[in-house]
């Protein structure tokens, strides 16, 4: 493999990864605050429709990001009344939510756009398209590092940019805040959140609320930057993918970039089977590499390779008691 | 002290969800610009009204029995068993194995070889979860998910390879030999003259699956293994305490519950498809969720609920048939279902425990 056909790997690898990312980082704030959420893949898939709905019929992509961002933040705030308010089971939420993503969609957009559930083609403004970085046609013959920079680092749309940079203030937001110490205390210990006079359902709120805020842009990066325009299921796993690269980094944001990086990577590779055959002289089965980010999981699960410890409270609903 | 009589804990709360989500699902129907009403009309007519319609009905409903014991049993010991899906997929390449690769001399010996490989094959998949649940305290939702991945694409490679028929390009084996074939109702309710269920896909798996409630239910509320993993489910430290091992609570009821999702192959791998196909499965691992929630876990609710789905099912297809209302109308239907009988089940549970509670005031 030539350094061309490297930096262009690369390249898709930053572009798939930005999805899992945003998902991935949605679903660290959610479940470190004690709500688990397998409804990322619904929220993805209700945002992607929305953003792509509203860019096609605004001709505005900015319009369709805000839509995106409301669409799934409505699913989150399903979430949030089932599993924090009426105290339900956050699975079977996070799982009545992929349903309600997957169907409502589909019927909305038959009856929106009459185009066999999907919605019309974006172009021009209707999307996201890439921007070049400063000086990058000027260092683009400069020998390694012009190609690195113009190829790999220049020519993305804005939202791969926001994805990178949500892993630093994640993390500073979490590690480095009142808000953050809190939400990582709802999510271990929420009695002693709420003995230090702190509202726990406020807090987790605020936590699911940023998850649909995240999921919605993931979503949106989906329809109107990936690709141009919805397709039913367009969200094709990626938020159970999410979830694992989420198993993977241990609800930590700085691993949650090298797991989606390399979930990211897979997907790429399973795109290009011709490289994989180029490298290692023999086929590797495509639904082999599309299955492998779940293989992972599994192990990692298993506590073969490092040990997974969720957050304690996740997945129990809060009662004060009286 | 319950604070609700038993029959509203059972009856009165799934009823009222089930018409909240009715109430929902009508509003999206009016959203779209069609007439709730006359596409429930259309529905009746085309699950109900004919023995046609029916046997669709009852093929559907045979499928989700399966996969709704499945969820049920697990919850029952209080394990979230999301992974019917990839468990009826395996099943269905054990039923394909089976009637493929043994010369089975009649139906009924193929049914009995090919309903074991399924139930085999579907618990293996499960085996693994379970053992990590109960070994490394892996969370069982989330390795049950990525199992549910695993088989489609396993399935995927193996009907592109290995099983595929040489030289076609379809993914799909071969035609299972005639003496596997089950009985429909078209040949068992068949009359001289009046023939039912003419063309519908229902079978002899029908009263398989409605056996597999009956067991089922014996074995929750008549054995002791039943009792152990009810208890289980109620308390793991009591049952602890008890002597109860949860890695044998854990381990057997997903190898049941596996066993169980396995078996829906019979029905639409062996009894309708007669072969192996992509997506054999079409959701009904999922459908398995709501039917155990609106069931409220019981296998009697479960074959309600069901038949409730099937109908939905049918009714769906007919609807977009002849409507513009897409299929994926049924699978809102489904997440609304799930929604109120499951996660919200304590919006209906709250005020109506509130308004029994004052009633029981006003009588003292």
């Amino acid at each position: 493999m030539d350094f061309a056909t490297l930096l262009q790997m690369l390249d898709a690898t930053l572009r798939l990864a930005t999805p899992l990312l945003l998902a991935c980082l949605a679903g660290l704030f959610s479940e470190r605050a004690g709500i688990f959420d397998i409804g990322l893949e619904g929220k993805m898939l209700a945002a992607a429709f929305m953003s792509a709905a509203i860019a096609a019929v605004t001709g505005d992509v900015w319009l369709g990001l805000l839509a995106g961002i409301g669409a799934s933040l409505v699913l989150s705030g399903i979430h949030g009344l089932a599993s924090i308010t009426f105290r339900g089971n956050q699975l079977i939420s996070g799982v009545a939510i992929n349903f309600l993503a997957a169907g409502l969609t589909v019927v909305v957009a038959q009856s929106w756009f009459r185009q066999g559930g999907r919605t019309p083609q974006l172009s021009g403004d209707g999307r996201f398209n890439p921007i070049t970085l400063p000086f990058a046609e000027t260092l683009r013959d400069v020998p390694v590092i012009g190609p690195i920079y113009y190829e790999l680092i220049s020519g993305h749309t804005i939202l791969v940019y926001v994805a990178l940079l949500a892993v630093p203030v994640t993390w500073w937001l979490l590690y480095r805040t009142r808000f953050g110490l809190r939400l990582r205390a709802v999510g271990e210990n929420p009695a002693a959140v709420d003995t230090a006079g702190v509202s726990v359902v406020g807090l987790r709120f605020a936590a699911v609320g940023i998850c649909g805020v995240l999921c919605g842009i993931a979503g949106a990066y989906l329809a109107t930057a990936l690709q141009a325009g919805f397709v039913k299921d367009m969200s094709a796993g990626r938020g159970y993918i999410a979830l694992a690269a989420l198993i993977f980094a241990k609800w930590r944001p700085w691993y949650a970039l090298y797991a989606c990086l390399l979930f990211g990577f897979l997907q790429a590779l399973s795109l290009r089977p011709d490289i994989i055959t180029g490298v290692i002289g023999f086929r590797v089965n495509g639904q082999f590499l599309d299955v492998l980010p779940y293989i992972l999981t599994v192990i990692i699960l298993a506590g073969f390779v490092g040990k997974a410890i969720p957050p304690r409270a996740g997945g129990a609903p809060y009662v004060k008691e009286r | 002290m319950d604070v609700m009589p038993k029959w509203a804990d059972v009856i009165l709360i799934p009823l009222i969800s089930i018409l909240l989500a009715a109430v929902l699902s009508a509003l999206v129907i009016l959203a779209i610009g069609e007439n709730p009403w006359a596409a429930l009309k259309l529905m009746v007519e085309g699950a109900l009204g004919s023995t046609y319609g029916w046997g669709y009905t009852l093929y559907y409903a045979t499928n989700f029995i399966f996969t709704g014991l499945a969820v049920s049993i697990a919850f029952h010991a209080r394990l979230f068993n999301i992974g019917g899906e990839g468990q009826a997929v395996l099943g269905g390449l054990g039923v394909a194995l089976a009637c493929l690769y043994i010369p089975w001399p009649h139906w009924t010996v193929a049914l009995l070889g090919a309903s074991l490989m399924a139930a085999a094959f579907g618990a293996a998949w499960a085996a693994i979860p379970a053992f990590l649940q109960a070994k490394r305290g892996s969370h069982i939702v989330i390795t049950t998910i990525m199992f549910n991945f695993i088989a489609a694409a396993l399935l995927n490679y193996l009907l592109i390879g290995a099983l595929k028929v040489p030289g076609s390009m379809e993914p799909a084996t071969a035609t299972f030999p005639p003496a596997t074939h089950l009985p429909s109702f078209q040949d068992m309710f068949n009359f001289g003259e009046t023939t039912f269920f003419r063309g519908a896909p229902a079978n002899v798996t029908f009263f398989v699956a409605v056996g597999a409630c009956i067991a089922l239910w014996a074995l929750i509320w008549r054995t002791r293994l039943g009792y152990e993993l009810r208890s289980f489910g109620h308390s793991e430290s009591a049952a602890k305490y008890a002597g109860i091992s949860p890695t044998k609570i854990i381990m057997v009821t997903m190898l049941i519950s596996g066993g169980l999702a396995g078996m829906m192959a019979i029905n639409n791998v062996q009894g309708e498809a007669e072969r192996l196909v992509l997506n054999a499965v079409e959701g009904a691992g999922f459908i398995g969720i709501a039917v155990a929630l609106m069931g409220r876990s019981h296998p009697f609710g479960v074959l309600l609920a069901a038949l409730l789905f099937g109908f939905l099912y049918q009714g769906g297809a007919e609807l977009a048939l002849w409507t513009s209302i897409p299929r994926e109308l049924i699978i809102v239907i489904q997440a609304l279902v799930i929604l109120f009988t499951g996660a919200l089940d304590n919006m209906v549970r709250m005020p109506l425990e509130r308004l029994f509670l004052t009633m029981r005031r006003a009588k003292q």
